[in-house]
């Protein structure tokens, strides 16, 4: 291994590291004024213009908060918990492809950490680890609360687990690959994206995505009105800080999954027919995959701040009774559309 | 190849601390590490299909399950009820003769070079995929029609409750 290579990589992912934290950290802002925007309120506007301090206050605030472990809690699985979230949620974005190559001379670099082969499992195993942070830190915090939060974070993720890997086979079946960069440049162009193909794929995955971030309609677990806080009730200062952003690093990630999956990842429409030079393609092309994700996040926020709360027993009639006959369905008809295409 | 017995050495110590950890939950979390060093395993195999899917499914989906499970009953009480000196026999005779029949029928085998591959690209998706459709097709329609019949009979077992909730 030469030296360059590990600096490239080094760089690489120290860069997509500080950008995911750097999204995470405005989504937190960004939430909250969607929220006053969608409540017709004005939203945090002291710190700094615009409110654009405000996230760095609140990261100040929950690390000088102080910090409370209950007495007859698990102490070390009561720190893993927080810990754990955090983790799998960073390392999701490991093999996200943000774009082409970029030439330095001849030194080409490739804006993609690691192309392993098995791209999209790697991230849906990555995302069915995540739950494991809030039932450890549930049920180490030795509260019912905390332990009911839990135990429906796990039952959750579990049920909604079975339809996004259904959504994701039948997309399989269209793109004959796992991994993510081939899925990307076989979308080149506008009418090659895989919403067109997979258009109830893409609803299904986009539910699920819903419900494997814990975010509303889904987020039971955390449900204020029966359960106190949820699975975080007793969390207090960073470790809870830790738990709320690994949400918000998780819906980053989901929106890059959802873009690259289905809506072209760092393709652009015409991106060839400008006359631009190699690196602008790329250029901008991490740019149009930024704004895609960002149009997601926004996405998220928009359906937290519309529709209310599920009913325990409404998520779970969705998530069996309905998501998954409807993958199936759409498996067994993406099955049919190939034969006859390969028939004709 | 030091990595490779490091890495059985990580196994083996979790898979004992799965045996030894008084509170049940400490011992799925253990068996969770040693699926881990399993996926590990693989990956230094080159088996990556294997490990990923070995990740999701006893990781991400089995272990949840279990884990689950083990919150639902409150087993949380320190020093469980001992149990009989019969079941502790008849417990490690069982457990005995489990290890001489794995002994045995590892002796027929030939032993095989854990460090070095025969095939490296035999683990990728492509060719398992290939290989499972064809040379092994009839074991493969026989193991999921295994798997439906497990889950038809799971439905049969849950639907034996009476219809209230």
């Amino acid at each position: 291994m030469e030296l360059a290579f590990v600096i490239e990589k080094f760089v690489l992912i120290t860069v997509v590291f500080v950008l995911t934290l750097l999204v995470a950290m405005y989504s937190t802002l960004a939430e909250r004024k969607i929220a006053g925007f969608l409540q017709d309120r004005v939203g945090p506007n002291r710190a700094g213009p615009f409110g654009i301090l405000q996230p760095l206050a609140d990261g100040a605030k929950m690390f000088f908060k102080e910090e409370i472990i209950p007495t007859e809690s698990n102490r070390f699985l009561f720190i893993a918990g927080p810990s754990l979230a955090i983790l799998t949620a960073c390392i999701g974005s490991a093999v996200i492809p943000w774009g082409q190559k970029l030439t330095f001379g001849d030194y080409v670099v490739d804006l993609q950490v690691t192309d392993i082969n098995v791209g999209i499992l790697y991230i849906f195993g990555v995302v069915s680890l995540g739950v494991y942070g809030v039932m450890i830190g549930g049920w180490a915090s030795n509260n019912k609360f905390s332990l009911m939060g839990a135990i429906r974070a796990a039952s959750q993720n579990i049920s909604y687990e079975i339809p996004m890997g259904l959504s994701i086979i039948a997309l399989l079946m269209v793109t004959g690959t796992l991994s993510l960069k081939e899925i990307s440049e076989q979308q080149s162009g506008f009418v090659n994206w895989n919403i067109w193909y997979q258009p109830l794929g893409f609803l299904i995955f986009l539910i699920c995505a819903f419900a494997e971030t814990n975010r509303t309609p889904f987020d039971l677990p955390e449900c204020e009105t029966e359960l106190v806080g949820g699975y975080h009730t007793e969390y207090s200062s960073m470790k809870l800080g830790f738990y709320l952003f690994a949400e918000y690093i998780n819906m980053f990630v989901s929106s890059a999954v959802m873009a690259t999956l289905y809506f072209g990842g760092y393709n652009f429409p015409f991106m060839y027919d400008l006359g631009l030079s190699e690196n602008w393609i790329t250029i901008i092309g991490v740019i149009m995959l930024f704004a895609k994700i960002f149009f997601f996040i926004f996405f998220f926020m928009w359906v937290r701040w519309t529709i209310p709360r599920f009913r325990y027993d409404q998520l779970m009639n969705l998530g069996w009774k309905v998501l998954i006959p409807l993958a199936i369905a759409n498996i067994v008809l993406t099955g049919i559309v190939i034969t006859v295409k390969d028939l004709l | 190849m030091s990595l490779f017995y490091f890495v059985a050495l990580l196994s083996i110590f979790f898979a004992l601390m799965v045996i030894f950890a008084k509170n049940p939950v400490h011992s799925v979390l253990y068996l969770i590490i040693t699926f881990f060093t399993f996926t590990i395993h693989y990956i230094l195999l080159n088996a990556q299909f294997l490990a990923v899917v070995n990740f999701i499914v006893y990781m991400g989906a089995i272990l949840v399950l279990f884990l689950h499970v083990l919150m639902y009953m409150n087993l949380n009480n320190e020093g469980s009820e001992m149990k009989s000196m019969l079941m502790k026999v008849s417990g490690l005779i069982a457990g005995m003769c489990l290890l001489v029949t794995l002994v045995g029928s590892m002796k027929t085998l030939a032993v095989s070079d854990p460090v070095n591959l025969q095939d490296a690209d035999l683990g990728l998706v492509k060719n398992l995929g290939k290989v499972l459709f064809s040379e092994f097709l009839l074991p493969f329609e026989v193991s999921s029609i295994l798997l439906l019949s497990a889950m038809v009979g799971a439905v049969l077992l849950a639907k034996k409750e009476p219809k209230s909730i």
